[in-house]
């Protein structure tokens, strides 16, 4: 690792002072992507900004009809939380199978999406829930949010603070885990929900997409032979040492029935 | 920049960098040598360490991450002399073979028990995807887990 300083904001403008201040800065809240990034040397900021000692940004609340998650609220405290598995059992049970336990208890839910890795699972249940990212300055739809391979629609100096996730009527996310890293070699989270039904792939393209013919079939029917025969173009999708294109796109078929299978069990 | 952390119920205030690895922190600074580092990049496991009670991975932490945080390795487990239960049941079990990855495993038992005290032979193996052993296949790990939870439930 390249040296950098290293501070620890009590407040989220305290930490905004800082990235306005400081030419290359990076913001750590779980650390589980940017500590390996920073020892491989990909990445040599200038300071590292721990956001860490901001408490207010864990926390887990049910408002009405939506369930909003703080930036801070690590993998493991939104997969044991009894709000979020009430609410919406299929984003806490998508929580629980984020990488190895240790991960977990690290990672957050705001650093996965600020990271928009193409194979993080987070990335599909924003989309598929059709939530909204809060962050210090507005909010941002996850449609519009996350932008393209690791790029998201956030500024430079903006911090994410939380997530609002609406709560669906059914919903599942089902993956085909890396057996190493078990992050989604394909991953498809299926939702029904008021605004109808979302179905948002990750792990099968440089950046987590909708895929508008299934949601227009599980419209018509929300049951798994809804989507037989559903061709998914390999133009475009991942190819690398794990699987080519051919396969993602086989996999995202079979993902997303498996997905509206278990949203319905 | 110096930080305060307490490892293994002492209190220690240490001048680290910024780029020091939790992991270094304990081998190298406090000479805890019990914490292994392996393949130094998550996903072996070796280095597991309870971080305010939750297992993590040293290697993947700041040590500044860690300041006026509580830390336990391997060496905090044992009481007076007397192995931990989970210590005592891989040693009975033989839930080792070479022993490297052994630290690491025990901090992870201690953390799975913690949060699921009765855990089920499946669950164990879910718990362990964090955690690499490349001499024994497991089994000996998975007897030893199960009689370490069985021993932490009676004790």
């Amino acid at each position: 690792m390249y040296s950098f300083a290293y501070y620890r904001p009590a407040s989220l403008g305290e930490a905004r002072a800082l990235l306005g201040q400081i030419e290359e800065a990076s913001l750590l809240a779980g650390g589980q992507t940017l500590i390996p990034t920073l020892k491989q040397r990909l990445a040599s900021p200038d300071a590292v900004i721990d956001l860490k000692g901001i408490g207010a940004l864990a926390a887990i609340e049910r408002k009405g009809e939506a369930l909003v998650i703080g930036a801070l609220a690590r993998h493991a405290a939104v997969a044991a939380s009894p709000v979020v598995r009430e609410a919406i059992p299929a984003l806490a049970a998508l929580a629980d199978g984020i990488g190895d336990p240790q991960v977990r208890n690290r990672g957050t839910l705001g650093g996965s999406i600020a990271n928009n890795d193409p194979a993080a699972d987070y990335p599909a249940a924003l989309l598929g829930l059709g939530a909204t990212v809060t962050t210090c300055e507005r909010s941002i739809p996850a449609d519009n949010f996350f932008t393209g391979l690791f790029a998201t629609d956030l500024e430079p100096d903006e911090i994410v603070t939380a997530v609002s996730f609406p709560i669906p009527r059914r919903a599942a996310y089902v993956k085909f885990p890396n057996p190493a890293s078990r992050f989604a070699i394909v991953g498809v989270f299926v939702a029904e929900t008021a605004a109808g039904v979302r179905v948002a792939v990750t792990g099968a393209a440089p950046c987590v997409f909708r895929l508008p013919p299934a949601e227009a079939a599980l419209a018509r029917a929300f049951a798994p032979e809804s989507l037989d025969g559903l061709s998914i173009a390999a133009d475009g999708l991942n190819s690398d040492i794990h699987a080519v294109a051919a396969y993602r796109a086989h996999l995202v078929a079979v993902m997303a029935r498996r997905a509206v299978r278990q949203a319905l069990a | 920049m110096e930080i305060k952390l307490t490892v293994n119920a002492q209190l220690v205030t240490v001048e680290v960098e910024a780029n020091l690895l939790l992991s270094a922190l304990l081998r190298d600074r406090l000479r805890l040598t019990g914490t292994h580092v392996a393949c130094d990049t998550s996903q072996c496991g070796a280095c597991t360490v309870l971080v305010d009670g939750a297992s993590a991975k040293s290697c993947t932490l700041l040590a500044a991450e860690a300041a006026g945080s509580s830390v336990v390795t391997i060496e905090g487990l044992a009481a007076d002399g007397a192995l931990h239960p989970m210590q005592q049941a891989f040693h009975e079990q033989h839930g080792l073979q070479c022993g490297f990855c052994t630290p690491g495993m025990v901090m992870s038992a201690v953390d799975l028990v913690a949060v699921n005290p009765d855990p089920s032979e499946a669950e164990i193996r879910a718990w362990l995807k964090g955690n690499i052993c490349r001499c024994t296949g497991y089994q000996n790990i998975v007897k030893a887990i199960r009689a370490g939870a069985a021993a932490l439930r009676s004790a």
